[in-house]
C-alpha cells in the first residue's frame, strides 16, 4: 500500500484576542494552539482512527486537512503534494479527491435542496456536465443503499439514518481517494450504527477508498478501523494499529480511555481507571507532561519534563515517561 | 408557486389577503378602461358631492370624479411600492449578503453606509431630498430605495451570519464550491423567506410613505392623482364634507390589510418546515 | 402498608395520543411501570420509542395536542391526571425534579448560579446566607471544587461537564423523592459519564431518592439502574431487574439491541448486528404485535394477535415481565 496522506509536524492555532490586547498584556502570544505538532500517515484503503474528548482539537485537525482551515505551520501531503502551499486551481483538484462526511447529518445538507440535487453538487461545482444528473443519483442512492424515490425528499423528511445515507452519497460522489468522517455514528440510534458502519466498510472494500475517521465512541474503532491515534490537548500521546491499541495500549490516557466504557456484560472488561478532574484549557496548558495533572500514575519527573515519542516498532508510538 | 397560492387561498386570512391584494392590483392596472370618469376632467357644477350612482365616492371641490382618482391613485401607489421594494431588495440583498458572508473589513465598511443613511430621519431626509432635485415620482422612488436599503441588508446580513457556520455551507465549502454559487444557491433561498413577508408588509408602509409626501405636495406633482393628495384635498375640507377623506383612506386601509394578511400567509407556506408542523 | 405506597411512582394503563393532520398519532400505548422507594429505574429504548412522551406526562408538561385516553399516573399516593395545576407546581422542583441532556437549557444564562441556586428554594423560609450556605454545600456533594467563591459565576464560565454537575445539584438541592434524568450523560465524553454515574449513585444512596434514568447507553443503564424498562415504539416491551433482563433478555428486540451494542462485541468484524426495517408508521398501527415486521423469531400468530404482558419469573419477589407470544408457550 503506498502512503495517501502524509501530515508532519502540523500546527493550527487560534487567535483567542487581538495583536494589541496581547501587546498591552505583554503576553507572549494571542494564539492557542488548537493543534500542535502532529504527525500522521494514511495508506492507500486504509482507515485511520482519531479518537479523543471534546477540546481535544481532533475536528480542528480534519477541518485542516480538508482545507478549511488555515495552518500556522508543518505540511499537509496529499500523493506527494503540499495541501498547505497550494495555488487555489490546484486546491480544486484535491477537493475532487477528497470528501467529508459531517458530524450533523441533516445540518450538512442544504435545507431547500432536494436529495437528488444534494448528492449531485459534487458535478455542478467541478463543471462535469457531460453527466447525467439522473442517473448519477440514482446510482449513488443505491450505493448507499436508499430506494430512487429519496431523490426529491427534502432533508427535513429524512430519519437521521437516511440522512447519514445521503451525506455518504454525496461524498462518494466524485469517486474520492479520501473520506473523512466527524462522528459517522453521532445521533444514531445503536440499531442503525452498525447499518452506518457496515455501509463504510462494504464501501471501502468495494471501492478501496481510504477513511479518516474522527470519534469519541470507542466501541466502534475497533470494529472499523486500521490504524488509531489518540488525542489530548492538540497532541497525540498514542498511535499505532487498533488491534494493539485496544489489546495493550501504552499510555495511561488511552487506558482510562478504554476503561471508561460502561458496558453490559463484564467480560473483557478493564479495571476502571478513574481520572481526575477536567481537560485543562489550551490557554493555561500544565508543564511538562500535559496530562500529568489528571494522570493517575504520574511522577515527579512528569510535571518538569515532557516526554519525547518513544517507538515501539511496528509504527506504533506513545509520548509517556512512563508507559504501561 | 400556484400550489403555494393554493394553499394560501385555503386559510381564511390568506384568502382575504390574496384577494384584496388582487383587487387592489387589478384596478389600478385597469384604471383606465374601468374607471367612469377622467380622473382630471373638471367639473365645477358636480363639486363636493356624496355618493350616488354618479359619483361612487362623490366628488372634490374641483367636481372630479373621486372613485376615478382613487382608481389612478392607486397606480402611482402601487407603481411607486413596487418598483422602489424591488430595487431596494436587489441591492439589500446583495449588500447584507456579501457584508454577512465576506471578510470583516467590508462588513464593517457596508454597516457604516447603512447606519449613515438609517441616521438621517426618512421624513427628513425625503423632504431634504425633494427639495434639492425637485417633486417627482422618481424622487419618491430614490428617497425610498436608499432608505429600505438598510433595513433589507441588515436582515440579511444576520441570516447569513447564522447560515454561514451551518454545516451545509462548509460542506459546500470543502466541496470547492465558490463564494458566488454558495451564496447564489445555498444562502440566497435560505433568507429570501423572511425577507419576501417582511418586504409584502412595507409595501404598505411605502404606499403611506408616498401618501404622506403627496400629502406634503412634495410627491407626485398635480393634478395627477394620489392617495396622499385626495387626502390633503379632503383635510381642507373636512367642514365640509367627510367623502374625500374616507375615499383617500379606505384604500390605505385595505391595501396595509392585504398584503399584511398575504404576508403572513406566504410566510408560513414557503418554509418547508413551518408547512409541514400546521 | 399497601401496595401502592412502595412505589414513588405507579403508572397503570397510561395511553396517550397526539392529534396530527394524518390522523391521531399513538405515542404511548398501555404502559405500565412501577418506580419502587430508593429505586434507580432505566428506560432503555430508540428514538421514536415514547421516552419523552412519558417524561412529559410524568411531570404534566404536554404539548397542545397530546391527549391522554386512558390510564392514571399516581405520584406518592395521588394520580396527577387529576390533580389540581397549583398542586402540581408545588410537586415540580420539590417532590419531583428533572435534569435534561443539555444543562445549558435549563441554567439561566444571565444568572450567577448562586442566584438561581438560592432563587429555586423561594418556598423556604430561611434567610438568604442560609440559602447560600445550602447551595454551597449541595455543590460539594456533586464535586465541584471551591464551593462558595464559584456560586458567584455563571453558567458559561463552566465547563460541560461541570454544567450537568450544577444542574444536577440544583434539580436534588429539594431532596425530591423522584429525579428524573433524561439521557443526562449522552453529551458527555466518556471519562465524564463515568464520573456522573458515580456521583449519580453515592448521591441516589445519601438522599434516599428514585431515579428515572432514560438512557440509549445499554452500559450505562446496567452499570447504573437496579430495574429497566425497555420500550419500543410507544410499548414497554419487557421490565424487570437489570440483572435478570441483559443476562437473559426475552423479548426479541430486547435480544437484538443487546447484540447491536458495539461494546458488548469484544471480537473485531467488519459486519457489525443491525435491526433491519424501521419502528411502524404510529398513526397506523399493525393489528399484531408491534415488533412483528423487524422481528426475526416471529410466527403466524405476531401478525394477528397483540401479545399479553407474562411474568418471565414465577414467584420471584422482582418481577421479569415480556410482552411476547413466544413466552406464553
Amino acid at each position: 500500500m503506498s502512503q495517501l496522506l502524509e501530515v508532519n509536524n502540523l500546527r493550527v492555532q487560534f487567535r483567542v484576542k487581538s495583536s494589541m490586547a496581547s501587546w498591552l498584556q505583554k503576553s507572549e502570544s494571542p494564539f492557542i494552539d488548537a493543534v500542535r505538532d502532529v504527525s500522521f500517515k494514511i495508506k492507500e484503503g486504509e482507515t485511520f482512527t482519531l479518537v479523543g474528548e471534546s477540546g481535544s482539537g481532533k475536528s480542528t485537525l480534519a477541518n485542516a486537512v480538508v482545507g478549511l482551515l488555515p495552518t500556522a505551520s508543518g505540511s499537509i501531503n496529499f500523493m506527494g503534494d503540499d495541501v498547505t502551499q497550494m495555488p487555489d486551481k490546484q486546491l480544486m483538484a484535491y477537493r475532487k479527491q477528497i470528501s467529508m462526511m459531517w458530524q450533523n447529518p441533516t445540518g450538512s445538507l442544504s435545507p431547500r435542496m432536494q436529495v437528488g440535487d444534494a448528492i449531485t453538487e459534487p458535478y455542478k461545482i467541478h463543471n462535469l456536465s457531460d453527466r447525467d444528473k439522473q442517473q448519477e443519483a440514482k446510482r449513488l442512492l443505491n450505493l448507499v443503499g436508499l430506494s430512487a424515490r429519496f431523490q426529491d425528499r427534502y432533508p427535513h423528511q429524512l430519519s437521521g439514518g437516511q440522512a447519514r445515507r445521503v451525506g455518504v452519497a454525496r461524498a462518494l460522489a466524485l469517486n474520492p481517494k479520501l473520506i473523512v468522517a466527524d462522528e459517522p455514528t453521532a445521533g444514531l440510534d445503536v440499531s442503525v450504527q452498525g447499518e452506518i458502519l457496515n455501509l463504510l466498510n462494504r464501501l471501502q472494500d468495494d471501492l478501496g477508498v481510504s477513511l479518516f475517521v474522527i470519534t469519541h465512541n470507542l466501541n466502534i474503532v475497533r470494529h472499523i478501523s486500521d490504524r488509531t491515534a489518540i488525542m489530548y490537548l492538540g497532541r497525540f500521546v498514542e498511535e499505532g494499529p487498533t488491534d494493539d491499541i485496544f489489546v495493550n495500549p501504552h499510555h495511561p490516557y488511552t487506558l482510562a480511555l478504554l476503561s471508561a466504557n460502561p458496558e453490559v456484560t463484564n467480560v473483557g472488561a478493564l479495571e476502571r481507571i478513574a481520572l481526575k478532574g477536567e481537560v485543562p484549557s489550551l490557554m493555561h496548558r500544565p508543564s511538562g507532561c500535559e496530562f500529568h495533572t489528571r494522570c493517575p500514575f504520574a511522577q515527579e519527573l512528569c510535571a518538569t519534563v515532557a516526554p519525547v515519542g518513544i517507538d515501539f516498532g511496528f509504527e506504533y508510538s506513545a509520548t509517556c515517561h512512563y508507559p504501561r | 408557486m400556484l400550489q403555494v397560492l393554493k394553499k394560501v387561498s385555503a386559510e381564511p386570512l390568506g384568502l382575504l389577503g390574496l384577494v384584496l391584494v388582487v383587487l387592489m392590483v387589478a384596478s389600478a392596472v385597469l384604471a383606465y378602461w374601468i374607471a367612469p370618469y377622467d380622473p382630471i376632467a373638471l367639473n365645477i357644477i358636480d363639486r363636493l358631492q356624496g355618493p350616488s350612482f354618479k359619483h361612487l365616492l362623490g366628488t372634490d371641490q374641483l367636481g372630479r370624479d373621486l372613485f376615478s382618482r382613487v382608481l389612478f391613485g392607486g397606480q402611482v401607489a402601487l407603481k411607486v411600492a413596487f418598483i422602489s421594494i424591488s430595487i431596494a431588495l436587489v441591492i439589500g440583498v446583495l449588500l447584507g449578503m456579501v457584508a454577512g458572508f465576506g471578510p470583516k473589513w467590508l462588513d464593517s465598511l457596508i454597516m457604516l453606509f447603512f447606519d449613515t443613511i438609517r441616521s438621517f430621519p426618512t421624513v427628513m431626509f425625503a423632504l431634504a431630498t425633494v427639495a434639492l432635485v425637485g417633486p417627482s415620482l422618481m424622487t419618491v422612488v430614490a428617497v425610498i430605495v436608499v432608505t429600505s436599503i438598510p433595513t433589507y441588508g441588515r436582515v440579511v446580513r444576520t441570516q447569513t451570519l447564522s447560515i454561514k457556520n451551518n454545516e451545509f455551507i462548509k460542506a459546500e465549502q470543502v466541496m470547492g464550491a465558490s463564494t458566488a454559487r454558495i451564496l447564489r444557491v445555498h444562502v440566497l433561498p435560505n433568507v429570501v423567506g423572511p425577507l419576501l413577508i417582511l418586504a409584502s408588509m412595507d409595501i404598505p408602509t411605502v404606499i403611506a410613505l408616498e401618501a404622506g409626501l403627496s400629502f406634503l405636495g412634495m410627491g407626485v406633482k398635480p393634478p395627477t392623482p394620489s392617495w396622499g393628495s385626495i387626502l390633503n384635498d379632503g383635510y381642507t375640507l373636512i367642514r365640509n364634507t367627510p367623502w374625500p377623506i374616507v375615499a383617500g383612506s379606505i384604500p390605505l386601509l385595505l391595501v396595509t390589510l392585504g398584503f399584511t394578511f398575504l404576508g403572513e400567509s406566504l410566510r408560513d407556506q414557503l418554509d418547508p418546515k413551518l408547512r409541514n408542523n400546521r | 402498608m399497601s401496595k401502592a405506597t412502595d412505589n414513588v411512582l405507579s403508572i397503570r394503563n397510561l395511553s396517550i395520543d397526539y392529534a396530527t393532520q394524518e390522523g391521531s398519532l399513538k405515542a404511548l400505548r398501555n404502559v405500565d411501570l412501577d418506580i419502587p422507594k430508593g429505586q434507580i429505574v432505566g428506560v432503555v429504548g430508540e428514538s421514536g420509542c415514547g421516552k419523552s412522551t412519558l417524561i412529559s406526562s410524568i411531570i404534566q408538561l404536554m404539548a397542545n395536542n397530546a391527549k391522554t385516553t386512558s390510564g392514571t399516573v399516581f405520584f406518592e399516593g395521588e394520580d396527577l391526571l387529576t390533580m389540581s395545576p397549583t398542586k402540581l407546581k408545588s410537586l415540580r422542583g420539590q417532590r419531583m425534579s428533572i435534569v435534561f441532556q443539555d444543562p445549558m437549557s435549563t441554567l439561566n444564562p444571565v444568572l450567577t448560579i448562586g442566584k438561581q441556586m438560592v432563587d429555586i428554594q423561594y418556598r423556604d423560609k430561611r434567610s438568604k446566607s442560609q440559602k447560600r450556605q445550602r447551595s454551597a454545600d449541595m455543590l460539594a456533594q456533586v464535586g465541584i471544587p471551591d464551593p462558595a467563591s464559584r456560586l458567584n459565576q455563571y453558567p458559561h464560565e463552566f465547563s460541560g461537564g461541570m454544567q450537568q454537575r450544577i444542574s444536577i445539584a440544583m434539580a436534588l438541592q429539594a431532596q425530591p423523592a423522584l429525579l428524573i434524568a433524561d439521557e443526562p450523560t449522552t453529551a458527555l465524553d466518556a471519562t465524564l459519564e463515568v464520573q456522573i454515574i458515580d456521583m449519580l449513585k453515592e448521591l441516589q444512596s445519601s438522599i434516599g431518592c428514585s431515579i428515572l434514568f432514560i438512557s440509549h447507553h445499554l452500559g450505562v443503564i446496567a452499570e447504573l439502574c437496579n430495574q429497566v424498562v425497555v420500550m419500543y415504539a410507544g410499548e414497554i416491551v419487557e421490565q424487570g431487574p437489570v440483572s435478570r433482563v441483559f443476562k437473559s433478555p426475552k423479548h426479541p428486540y430486547t435480544q437484538k439491541l443487546l447484540e447491536c451494542d458495539p461494546a458488548s462485541i469484544a471480537k473485531k468484524t467488519r459486519n457489525l448486528p443491525t435491526i433491519e426495517g424501521e419502528i411502524p408508521n404510529l398513526s397506523d398501527l399493525p393489528a399484531g404485535c408491534i415488533f412483528t415486521s423487524r422481528c426475526h423469531k416471529k410466527t403466524a400468530q405476531c401478525e394477528e394477535l397483540k401479545p399479553k404482558r407474562h411474568a418471565v419469573t414465577q414467584g420471584a419477589t422482582e418481577k421479569h415481565f415480556v410482552t411476547c407470544h413466544l413466552e406464553s408457550l
